[in-house]
C-alpha cells in the first residue's frame, strides 16, 4: 500500500516546491505517495483515486494497462489528481531523475487545477466523494445483488455523456415560477362597444369559464421541458420514475463525469502546461549534468509525434511556448496581423518581454477550445506539421485530406467541441401527448453511429419506462430513432 | 499481494470469456500453429467492452500531426483523436485490441467455453510450496541484493554523462544513487504429479492429415491438462505391430508401414505405469489415436483384456480418438464401445475432421477425472 516519501524523496519534493514556488506557479498542499507498478496500474485505472464503486471497467482498464506495462508496451509517467491537498503518485521504482521530472510536472498539473476557470466548481474533495460513492454502491449491492446494480450502472454509463459538458456550473434552466408568471391567463371575453354593457355580455361566470379554458389549453400545448435541456442526466433524475437506489446511482455517475468533464475540455492546455513547467524546472533548475541524457530520453518520448494522432502533450508545450515567444517579441496585434512582409514578420522582436506574463493570464482563463481558437496561427500549424485526415471510401484506408490551415483548424475545433460527441439535449418528455421522452441530436455533419445510437435509446427506455426516441439526420434527412422497450423502429421525418 | 481491483478484474475477465467464446472453435482449427512454432504465448484479439452510448461515426475524419502530402496513406489502424474524454484510466480504446494470451489463459477459456469440470486430484498433492524468483530491479533494498553489473551501468552512464570518465584510466566510482538492486516476486508451486501417455498408431494407413489431427488434438489436451497439472510429464508410444516408446519429434514425424497390433501398445503403456506411475501417488491419462484398423478380432480382445485388468483400475482416465482415414474408419472403437462403453473412465471419440476436434476434447475431458 502507499508508502510516505523517503528522506531523499522528501528533499526532492522540496527543491522542486521552491522552483515552482519561485517561477509563480500557485498550487494546492502536494502530497507524493510512493506506488510499487501494480499499485501505479490499479490506481491509473481507478482513474486516479484509491478507491472507486465495484464495477468491471476498472477491471478492463487494469487489464490493458498491467499487459501493456508487463510487456514493456507502455508506462504511466505521471498521475496526478484534482484534489485538495493535490495527490499525486511516483512509480518506486523510477530513476531519481524521472522522480524529478513527474515531480515539476506534478506541480504543473496542480496549478492549472488551483487556477484554471473550468476547474473553479469541481469538488475539490472528490477523493473522500469517490470513497463515499464507493460506499454507497456497496452498500446497494449488499442489498439486491451485484447483477442488478451492475447492470444498473451499466445503462447510466452509456448515457454518462449526455451532460451539459461545457457549463456543470452554469444552470440554464429559468427558475420555474417567475416563467410561470409570464404566461397570460387572461381572459377578455367577447368585444364590447358600451361600456355599461359589459357585464351582461361577458358575465363573470362566463369570463371565468373562458379564463380556465385557455389556462387548460396552455396546460395542454405546454411543452415540457419548455426549452430544450442539454444536461439529459439531470432531466431524468428529476422526471424518470426510478426507484430510490437507480436515482442515487445515476446521481453518482452524473456527478463523477461532471468532476472529469473539465480535464477533458483542458487536456491539451493541461498537458502542455505541465510539460512547459517540467522542461522549465528540470532544464533551467533540478537537472544534475549527469541526469541529462535520460532526462532528454524521457522528455522525447513523452513529445513523440505518432503519425495520425495528435499528442496533447507535444502541441499543448509548443503552443504555449509559442505565445511567450509572441508575446516577448511582440508579435500580435494590428500591427503585426496587418504585416505582409515575410522579412519583417521573421525579425519582428518589439522586446516586450510579456511572455511569461501571458501564459499564466491563458492557463487561467482559457479552455482547449478557445485556446486553440486564439493561438492557433497559420505558422506553428506548419510547424507542428498538422493535417486533417479522412477516411477514403475507394481506397479503404484513411488518408491526409490537406494541410490548408482553415481546415485544419475547424477541424480541431470541431473535435474539441464537446470532446467531439454529438451534442445532445432532451426536447419533448411528452410527445404526442403520450409521455414519450425524446431527444434531438444538433447535427453538425456527422451521423450518429446507428448501432451505438440503438442499444443506448433501448437504455434510456429502461431508465424512462415509456418509449425513447431521438431526432437526427441521417445521409442528409430527418431521422428519428425511436425505442419501445421491446422493438426499434426508423423514419423519415422533416426537421 | 491482494489489490482492491482484483475483483473488478475477475469480473471483467469472466465478461470477456464471455464475449470471446464465439471464436474459440476458430482457435481450436489454428491450434496447429501453436504447436508447431512452440512458443509460449500466442496473439488472439481480445475485444473491448464498449458500452453503448450516442457518440458520432467512426469515419469522420480529425487531425493528426506528423510528415506526409495529402493524399498519402495513414498507417494501419483507425487514428481517433479527440474521441473519449482522453485521461489516464478515463480513455476509450479501440474496438478490438490485440492482447497476448498466454496458454494458462488460454486453457482456461478452453474449459469454460467446452464448460471442462476441474479435475478431481489423487495423490498426495495440494501441497504448494512458495518460491522465490528474483526477477525485478529497484533503486532501493537491502545492500545484500545489489546488482553489481546494473549498478555500475548506472555509475558508468553517469560519469559519461558529467565528463568524469577517462577511457585511459577507466576507475568507475558507483555512488548513492548509482546502486540498483534486485527485488523478487513470490511464486506458487503447486506439487501434483501427473502423466500422459501418448499413443498412435503409426501403421501404413495413418496418412500425413491424420497425425496432424493427432498433434492438434494433443496440443489441446497437453494445454488443459498442464493448467490442471503443474509439473506435467509425457511419454509417447508408436506403435504398428510392435510399440516402442520415442520422443516427442519422433512421435509427430514418424511414419511406419505395415500392419497395427494394438495389444502392443498396451502391454507397453501397463509396463511404464506399473514401472515408473504407482497409481497411488500419480494421476494418469492415457491418450491412444488410431484409425482403428486393428489386425484381428484376437488383437482386440486381448487389448480389452489388457485395459479391463491392468490399465483401467491404475488410471484416472483411459481415451481413445479414432481419427478417420482414407480407408475409412475401423471397427476397434465399436468393439471398445461394446465391451467398456458404460466404463466411467473410459472415453471415446471419433474425429472424422480437423473440425470434429473441438467435440472430440470436450469427450475426453469433459467428465472432469
Amino acid at each position: 500500500m502507499p508508502k510516505s516519501l523517503t528522506p531523499r524523496l522528501m528533499d526532492l519534493k522540496t527543491e522542486i516546491e521552491g522552483y515552482a514556488r519561485t517561477f509563480g506557479l500557485d498550487f494546492f498542499e502536494q502530497v507524493f505517495e510512493v506506488l510499487t507498478t501494480e499499485e501505479l496500474n490499479m490506481v491509473a485505472a481507478y482513474g486516479g483515486f484509491p478507491t472507486r464503486y465495484p464495477h468491471w471497467r476498472w477491471g478492463m482498464d487494469y487489464e490493458q494497462l498491467s499487459k501493456s506495462s508487463e510487456y514493456g508496451l507502455s508506462k504511466i509517467y505521471e498521475l496526478v489528481i484534482n484534489n485538495d491537498p493535490c495527490f499525486a503518485y511516483l512509480l518506486e521504482a523510477n530513476a531519481e531523475v524521472d522522480q524529478k521530472l513527474v515531480m515539476a510536472h506534478v506541480y504543473g498539473h496542480n496549478d492549472f487545477f488551483k487556477n484554471n476557470f473550468t476547474f473553479k466548481f469541481t469538488n475539490r474533495k472528490m477523493v473522500d466523494e469517490m470513497a463515499n460513492h464507493a460506499t454507497r454502491v456497496r452498500r446497494w449491492i449488499d442489498k439486491l445483488g451485484v447483477e442488478k446494480v451492475e447492470e444498473f450502472i451499466d445503462v447510466a454509463l452509456s448515457l454518462e455523456n449526455l451532460i451539459d459538458q461545457h457549463a456543470p456550473h452554469i444552470k440554464r434552466n429559468p427558475d420555474p415560477k417567475t416563467a410561470e408568471a409570464q404566461v397570460n391567463t387572461r381572459a377578455e371575453g367577447f368585444k364590447v362597444d358600451k361600456d355599461y354593457m359589459r357585464p351582461y355580455v361577458n358575465p363573470a361566470a362566463f369570463l371565468e369559464k373562458e379564463r380556465k379554458k385557455i389556462e387548460d389549453e396552455k396546460k395542454q400545448s405546454k411543452k415540457f421541458p419548455e426549452r430544450p435541456q442539454r444536461d439529459v442526466l439531470a432531466f431524468l433524475l428529476e422526471h424518470a420514475p426510478m426507484e430510490d437506489w437507480e436515482r442515487e446511482i445515476l446521481s453518482i455517475v452524473r456527478e463523477e463525469a461532471y468532476y472529469f468533464a473539465p480535464q477533458a475540455q483542458t487536456k491539451i492546455m493541461n498537458e502542455g502546461w505541465a510539460s512547459y513547467w517540467h522542461s522549465t524546472i528540470m532544464t533551467t533548475r533540478a537537472l544534475r549534468d549527469h541526469e541529462i541524457l535520460d532526462y532528454a530520453d524521457h522528455h522525447a518520448g513523452t513529445m513523440a509525434m505518432q503519425q495520425g494522432k495528435l499528442n496533447p502533450y507535444k502541441v499543448g508545450i509548443e503552443l504555449f511556448r509559442d505565445i511567450e515567444e509572441r508575446w516577448n517579441k511582440g508579435r500580435f496585434g494590428k500591427d503585426w496581423d496587418e504585416c505582409d512582409d515575410l522579412r519583417a514578420r521573421r525579425s519582428w522582436d518589439k522586446k516586450l518581454g510579456a511572455g511569461r506574463e501571458k501564459i499564466f493570464e491563458v492557463r487561467k482563463h482559457y479552455n482547449d477550445v478557445t485556446f486553440i481558437d486564439e493561438f492557433l496561427t497559420p505558422e506553428f500549424a506548419i510547424e507542428q506539421k498538422l493535417f486533417v485526415y479522412n477516411f477514403n471510401d475507394k481506397k479503404n484506408s484513411w488518408e491526409i485530406a490537406t494541410r490548408e490551415f482553415k481546415k485544419v483548424k475547424n477541424k480541431l475545433l470541431q473535435s474539441l467541441t464537446n470532446f467531439g460527441q454529438p451534442v445532445i439535449d432532451v426536447v419533448d418528455a411528452n410527445w404526442e401527448n403520450k409521455g414519450e421522452l425524446m431527444l434531438s441530436h444538433k447535427h453538425d455533419g456527422v451521423d450518429l453511429d446507428p448501432g451505438y445510437a440503438k442499444e443506448t435509446l433501448k437504455n434510456l427506455q429502461g431508465i424512462w419506462r415509456r418509449p425513447v426516441g431521438i431526432f437526427t439526420r441521417g445521409e442528409g434527412k430527418g431521422l428519428l430513432m425511436r425505442h419501445d422497450g421491446s422493438t426499434f423502429s426508423e423514419k423519415k421525418v422533416d426537421l | 499481494m491482494g489489490l482492491r481491483i482484483d475483483q473488478d478484474h475477475t469480473r471483467f475477465k469472466a465478461i470477456v470469456r464471455g464475449k470471446i467464446k464465439q471464436n474459440l472453435r476458430k482457435y481450436v482449427q489454428q491450434g496447429e500453429m501453436l504447436g508447431k512454432k512452440g512458443k509460449e504465448f500466442i496473439s488472439i484479439p481480445v475485444p473491448f467492452i464498449d458500452v453503448p452510448r450516442f457518440k458520432h461515426g467512426s469515419r469522420q475524419g480529425g487531425v493528426g500531426q506528423g510528415e506526409g502530402e495529402p493524399g498519402d496513406q495513414l498507417g494501419q489502424g483507425q487514428p481517433q483523436p479527440g474521441d473519449g474524454s482522453g485521461k489516464a484510466g478515463e480513455g476509450e480504446g479501440q474496438h478490438v485490441l490485440e492482447v497476448d494470451v498466454s496458454l494458462e489463459d488460454l486453457a482456461q477459456i478452453l474449459s469454460e467455453e467446452l464448460q471442462l469440470p476441474n479435475i478431481e486430484n489423487k495423490g498426495n498433492d495440494k501441497i504448494v510450496t512458495t518460491r522465490i524468483k528474483y526477477t525485478g530491479i529497484n533503486t532501493v533494498g537491502p545492500q545484500s541484493l545489489r546488482h553489481f553489473k546494473r549498478t555500475f551501468k548506472e555509475a558508468l552512464k553517469r560519469q559519461i554523462a558529467t565528463g568524469t570518465y577517462d577511457p585511459g584510466n577507466p576507475v568507475i566510482v558507483p555512488r548513492r544513487q548509482d546502486v540498483r538492486y534486485r527485488t523478487y516476486k513470490l511464486e506458487n508451486l503447486p506439487q501434483t504429479n501427473a502423466v500422459i501417455i501418448y499413443m498412435m498408431d503409426v501403421s501404413g494407413s495413418m496418412g500425413d492429415e491424420q497425425k496432424e489431427i493427432v498433434r492438434i488434438e494433443s496440443f489441446w489436451l497437453d494445454t488443459w491438462l498442464r493448467n490442471q497439472y503443474k509439473g506435467l510429464e509425457t511419454r509417447f508410444i508408436i506403435h504398428d505391430a510392435v510399440a516402442r516408446e520415442v520422443d516427442r519429434d519422433t512421435f509427430f514425424h514418424t511414419r511406419e508401414s505395415g500392419g497395427t497390433m494394438i495389444s502392443s501398445a498396451y502391454k507397453l503403456c501397463r509396463d511404464i505405469i506399473k514401472a515408473e506411475y504407482p497409481a497411488s501417488s500419480w494421476n494418469i491419462y492415457p491418450f491412444h489415436f488410431s484409425d482403428g484398423d486393428n489386425w484381428s478380432a484376437d488383437d482386440t480382445r486381448s487389448c480389452i483384456e489388457l485395459l479391463k485388468t491392468d490399465i483401467l483400475p491404475d488410471v484416472n482416465q483411459f481415451a481413445y480418438g479414432q481419427v478417420e482415414s482414407p480407408y475409412g474408419s475401423g471397427q476397434f472403437i465399436k468393439d471398445l464401445r461394446e465391451h467398456l462403453g458404460d466404463h466411467d473412465k473410459v472415453a471415446l471419440s471419433e474425429v472424422a475432421d480437423k473440425d470434429a476436434i473441438y467435440g472430440s476434447i470436450k469427450d475426453f475431458l469433459g467428465k472432469g477425472r
